[in-house]
């Protein structure tokens, strides 16, 4: 499995053609408390780019954009109960869904975990 | 806060609040603490305990001039003239078709007036009050103040400990004040203007220092084990859940005290005389003639609203607007205030809102959402 990165601070996991996604460790430290958490439809077609998702903090919503192309086959449920997980456990138990890869070629506009890194302390 | 981040003033405290870890941002051209350890804790503890905040970027003012009450009546509806030494009065500054330009704190201190009014718009108040006003009422601007909050239930129990002394033997201390009463006094030898009020719903108190103290100051109540320093953000769901109108936002130069839902600041004399700055069309809309009204919002869902967002008809017709909007703490869901046709103001009234594609349920609710925990003198 490789983890790839987007410079709007998502994380990509791939696994065949399959792709989990959510927003990083960095992510969640800048939004603050997540009390809402709008995780894009089961059947959603979504272009690289689109908005997919809209995370809500006590004081602000930021929209999350699909870092790569293709149709959503599952969001975590878990979310809608307990939104607080995207700040626990951003990486792991907070990923937002899972969606088919329509095209491979954007893969290579993200980052690995190495230029991401480099890319926040850049920041 | 997408403001420009070029050319930004910072306030006397500003290395203390990067010292403490905050995350600066900026706020009404100054760079401020948005929060420190995070907006929900800090919400919390200022409920539960005491916060510090740092409100330097606010406007304090001098009104000197004899009669000066009665001459900045002229510009607002508060019954200033009526108000005694050491007493503070909530007021609306207003422009000469009734809008309102700023809301603002009057205290009168026995000498004077002193006043607060909002970062944002302190200069354009400066410049509208001395364009307005007789020019023997000299407006001293306080540049060299800066102006801490301390809020929440254990405000008091913090601020003794400091031992304040009066301004002179025999007056008051501070935790002798009311809610909405003020008055001067000295710490280690430190000129201090202390008000017992604040913009969370919580008891506390507004503390104006010479710049060159508020160090001092501020560090001395964060050694206090129930005192934390709490950013811009807790401050805004706070006064939030307080049902407090923040200028710019849920009032602004477009709108009448009455569509603002400030009738309580549009006071029976001022009324009757109406000699105000746009008394003939603020006065048309009271008490509830406005087409209009500010109200507060139950949103249903755990997903807030947001200022922007449209109040809309069951046709899709956009027949309102969110100005205010947040996830409550306290209450563990969202609120919201919201501008809607005066018929639909009614507690209880179902209200749609619409935000970007979705339409969310809300329900006209009573404010203050979490009951205001005051220091009020007893009535007797």
């Amino acid at each position: 499995m490789s983890r790839y990165f987007t410079e709007e601070h998502e994380w990509v996991d791939v696994e065949g053609d399959t792709a989990t996604i959510g927003i990083t460790e960095y992510a969640q430290e800048q939004l603050g408390d997540i009390v809402f958490v709008e995780t894009p439809e089961v059947g959603a077609s979504l272009e690289q780019g689109d908005d997919a998702a809209v995370v809500e903090s006590v004081k602000a919503a930021s929209d999350v954009y699909a870092a790569v192309s293709g149709e959503v086959i599952e969001v975590n449920e878990t979310l809608e109960e307990e939104p607080a997980l995207v700040n626990s456990s951003a990486e792991e138990d907070g990923w937002f869904y899972r969606a088919t890869l329509s095209d491979k070629d954007e893969l290579s506009d993200l980052m690995d975990e190495k230029a991401y890194k480099a890319f926040v302390e850049n920041l | 806060m997408s403001e420009n981040t070029e050319n930004l003033k910072q306030l006397p405290l500003g290395d203390w609040h990067r010292s403490l870890g905050a995350r600066m941002v900026p706020f009404a051209g100054y760079e401020m603490p948005v929060q420190y350890e995070g907006v929900m804790a800090e919400h919390i503890w200022t409920r539960t305990e005491a916060g510090l905040f740092d409100v330097s970027h606010m406007g304090q003012l001098n009104l000197n001039g004899d009669a000066a009450a009665e001459a900045l009546e002229t510009i607002t509806p508060g019954n200033l003239s009526a108000l005694r030494a050491g007493k503070i009065r909530y007021t609306l500054l207003l422009a000469q078709d009734g809008g309102i330009l700023d809301d603002l704190m009057v205290t009168n201190t026995g000498r004077n007036l002193y006043l607060v009014v909002n970062g944002a718009t302190k200069h354009d108040d400066i410049a509208y009050m001395q364009a307005q006003l007789p020019e023997q009422f000299i407006l001293e601007h306080l540049e060299d103040a800066a102006l801490l909050a301390l809020q929440g239930p254990k405000a008091g129990e913090a601020l003794a400990k400091l031992n304040i002394q009066p301004f002179e033997a025999g007056w008051p201390v501070p935790t002798d004040l009311h809610f909405m009463e003020a008055g001067p006094f000295l710490w280690n030898g430190i000129p201090l203007g202390i008000s017992r009020s604040g913009y969370t719903g919580e008891d506390g108190f507004e503390i104006s220092v010479p710049a060159e103290h508020a160090e001092k100051l501020a560090s001395a109540l964060i050694e206090m084990e129930e005192v934390r320093p709490i950013g811009l953000g807790a401050r805004d769901s706070l006064r939030l859940e307080a049902g407090l109108p923040l200028y710019g936002h849920d009032m602004d130069a477009g709108v009448l005290p009455v569509e603002a839902n400030l009738n309580f600041a549009l006071s029976k004399v001022r009324r009757e005389e109406g000699k105000f700055a746009g008394a003939d069309r603020v006065l048309a809309q009271y008490p509830d003639k406005a087409e209009t009204k500010r109200v507060g919002l139950f949103v249903d869902g755990r997903q807030p609203v947001r200022e922007g967002a449209t109040v809309v008809d069951d046709k899709g017709n956009a027949i309102g607007k969110v100005t205010s909007g947040g996830f409550s703490p306290t209450l563990q869901r969202p609120l919201a205030m919201a501008y809607v046709p005066m018929e639909l103001s009614k507690t209880g009234t179902a209200i749609t809102v619409q935000q970007r594609k979705k339409q969310i349920a809300c329900t006209v609710a009573d404010m203050p959402f979490v009951p205001h925990n005051y220091h009020r003198k007893p009535k007797i």
